[in-house]
């Protein structure tokens, strides 16, 4: 099938708006840069729709959906059989990214015309949006693994760039370094992963990859090491690169200090697009994982389960206004990694596949909203604590509104969107591990709970004392909240049972109400307790904090993980690894390179004194040589 | 052919010349001396060329041309020290060539 090849232009525009604003940003005036970045995404943003709108509703086979891929070059040819390409691949995952992907981006960087407004650095923040952009764009469209790997490397630079920022803050540039750091040496696994799996199976594409009932897996099944076989090796080191990418546990560390960057950022890179890059990446390689590598899922379906619960808890406790919502975007990325761990292949036994898209989906436009919306709220008031916030209701109606939405949204509340996701999820979760269903449904309550706490925290109680009186936010960002309100109130009422499923051929869901109906319950639970203790400021919260103690305390810490890192990096690696290492390089390496230089000095210094400037003693030389030499010969030569 | 004289004479007064130019050379300290053993030595190189040429291929001229070049270099030569001895003259008010040691090291 032709007439997708104008898909190129849906990463190349950001790309060129990334490198028109980036050389020329210092020439004209910043707002310019931004309105050129907004047009370019937005342009972007309708391509995208016009070729979802072309790929799900144009021509709807029987079979399901094709693979196609418009375009191919072969980028690097390093032998006849080791070819990189560069391509573009269509499929219903890849299409559905690239909606997401230019909807939310698109919105932020409208958004940014108004909260970035006068910051220095405007053109800066806009050329990195765009870079961001198009490593995002280029990601999900890879036709093979290595291309995926260059752009996961550039989606982690340009995150890196982004929590940098405010590069004048010490913490914002310790919180990028630390992302850095993390997602790049869970990328070490990703690139390990890669090579054996092309090893073993001597392609990167992932259209021969994924094929059902591939055969080039035959020869791969008898290879193994330390017991494992080698698939399965490969695939869960891939998985940890994924892990990485999507912060999940024990890798989690560097999301919440990701929130040092710019409030549009994390909506962007740290709530929509990029930490999901791991659950697409788990959901690029599914046939792979769950035909090859049943262990490897087992594990993605535990860590997604044990990362929800966890980041959960800890949400609870902070106030932070941006960390809470971090850990609830660490809690929905388990459940979507938990949700492809127990899924099945085809059919009805892909519900978790699909749920698991469906609530990437969903999420990526509710917790944008809310993190859109957080900012909104750190633009009024100047803070990022929550005990800097209250009564807010009054002052922003449009910020409050469209919070309340996305708060019942990702609370579960009937008929929004983060209904129907979350409810499919729990429902795939029970007909395959109970236990698992049983920790999700846990946290569909104290989702709603937390929530609830920071909205309420924010939104009621009684006021503070701003520095000035919170007004609501120009038009430009109260637009995209909007806009997004909408989204999530009506996203769930795409059939994506229909659209994107494991083996792209449609399945009819039904609503499981055996599922359903306790979920909801939990959830509206969890707000009810919400109300309870933080409607009204009360010394309820207090109380409770202090008889739950020493819990509460690891909790509010964060279980201590960060310290934990440093007390591993700091304490033992530094100590004992790279100290010896640095001082082999300082002493033997550098000490060897030096003795060279300072022995050719010495050595000079001795014999410079025949260069005493007397012409006759150079003649004298000259004449004494050429002499001997002629002699010598004479002697040798007769 | 000169008639009674080999080319051993020839050679005997060239090689004298040559080493009287060179002894001159490095031991005298007035720079105009040390031109003229230079002058010492180009000369007896001439005076080589003329007599292997006239005993080796009478019938050819290629030595004669050879010594005409080396005069008109020679010349050309002078001059330029000449000008130089006469600068340095100039900046350290004599021609002593030991005191001609500013660019050392």
């Amino acid at each position: 099938m032709t007439g997708f090849a104008y898909t190129i232009l849906i990463p190349l525009i950001p790309l060129v708006m990334f490198l028109v604003t980036g050389l020329l940003g210092m020439k004209w005036k910043p707002i310019v840069s931004g309105i050129l970045g907004t047009i370019g995404m937005g342009t972007s943003f309708v391509l995208s729709l016009i070729t979802a709108g072309k790929y799900f509703f144009g021509s709807h086979l029987a079979e399901g959906f094709q693979t196609i891929i418009p375009m191919e070059i072969s980028w690097l040819r390093f032998t006849e059989t080791l070819i990189i390409k560069m391509g573009i691949l269509l499929d219903p995952i890849s299409v559905m990214m690239l909606v997401v992907i230019t909807t939310v981006s698109f919105m932020v960087h409208l958004y940014s015309l108004g909260y970035m407004k006068g910051e220095t650095g405007f053109a800066r923040f806009y050329a990195f949006l765009s870079l961001f952009t198009f490593s995002m764009l280029g990601l999900v469209i890879a036709t093979n693994i290595f291309q995926m790997y260059i752009f996961w490397e550039l989606v982690g630079v340009s995150s890196f760039l982004l929590i940098g920022f405010y590069y004048q803050k010490p913490s914002a540039v310790a919180a990028s370094k630390k992302a850095f750091i993390v997602t790049r040496f869970a990328d070490l696994g990703f690139l390990i992963g890669i090579l054996i799996l092309s090893f073993v199976t001597g392609t990167f594409d992932f259209a021969q990859l994924t094929q059902p009932g591939t055969t080039i897996f035959g020869s791969a099944a008898s290879m193994s090491f330390l017991g494992i076989s080698a698939l399965t090796w490969a695939m869960t080191l891939i998985f940890i690169g994924g892990a990485g990418k999507s912060a999940m546990f024990p890798l989690h560390i560097w999301l919440p200090d990701a929130m040092e960057g710019p409030t549009p950022v994390s909506a962007l890179i740290h709530a929509a697009t990029m930490v999901v890059a791991g659950v697409f990446l788990v959901a690029r390689m599914f046939p792979v994982i769950h035909f090859q590598a049943p262990a490897t899922q087992e594990i993605i379906g535990y860590v997604g389960g044990f990362t929800s619960l966890f980041a959960a808890v800890i949400a609870i406790t902070q106030y932070d206004i941006k960390r809470v919502l971090a850990f609830s975007t660490l809690s929905q990325l388990g459940y979507m990694m938990l949700a492809l761990g127990v899924s099945g292949y085809g059919g009805e036994d892909g519900l978790g596949y699909m749920a698991s898209m469906f609530h990437l989906f969903t999420h990526a436009m509710f917790k944008a909203l809310l993190f859109l919306g957080a900012g909104s709220i750190i633009h009024a008031v100047h803070s990022n604590n929550m005990s800097d916030m209250g009564g807010l209701r009054k002052y922003m109606p449009i910020t409050h509104a469209t919070f309340l939405i996305a708060c019942l949204t990702i609370a579960g509340v009937p008929f929004l969107s983060g209904f129907f996701s979350k409810d499919e999820i729990l429902a795939a979760a029970l007909h395959h591990n109970k236990l698992l269903f049983a920790v999700e449904f846990i946290v569909a309550g104290l989702t709603a709970f937390y929530m609830f706490r920071l909205y309420f925290c924010v939104f009621w109680g009684k006021d503070r004392h701003y520095h000035h009186t919170p007004h609501e936010s120009p038009l430009v960002m109260t637009i995209p909240l909007m806009f997004l309100a909408v989204a999530s109130v009506f996203a769930g009422y795409l059939p994506f049972a229909e659209l994107v499923t494991s083996d792209k051929i449609a399945f009819e869901s039904q609503m499981d109400f055996a599922v359903a109906i306790p979920s909801v319950l939990i959830g509206l639970f969890g707000i009810a307790m919400a109300w309870l203790l933080y409607k009204k400021e009360s010394a309820l919260p207090e109380k409770l904090a202090l008889k739950w103690g020493v819990l509460y305390t690891a909790t509010f810490n964060k279980f201590y993980f960060d310290e934990i890192y440093l007390f591993v990096t700091r304490k033992i690696i530094f100590n004992y690894i790279s100290r010896p290492i640095a001082w082999f390089d300082r002493h033997i390496i550098d000490g060897f390179m030096v003795g060279i230089g300072t022995t050719t000095e010495k050595v000079s210094y001795r014999i410079k004194g025949m260069q005493s400037g007397q012409l006759q003693q150079y003649a004298f030389m000259f004449v004494a040589g050429t002499l001997a030499l002629t002699l010598s010969m004479l002697y040798f030569l007769m | 052919m000169i008639e009674g004289i080999g080319i051993e004479h020839f050679l005997v007064v060239s090689t004298l010349m040559f080493f009287t130019g060179i002894c001159g050379f490095i031991i005298r300290r007035n720079l105009i001396t040390m031109l003229m053993s230079i002058e010492l030595i180009l000369n007896s190189v001439n005076i080589n060329f003329l007599v292997f040429n006239r005993y080796l291929y009478p019938d050819q001229m290629q030595g004669h041309f050879f010594s005409l070049f080396i005069v008109g270099i020679a010349a050309a030569e002078a001059s330029v020290a000449i000008a130089l001895i006469i600068n340095i003259y100039r900046s350290l008010q004599n021609i002593d060539v030991e005191n001609v040691n500013e660019m050392k090291y």
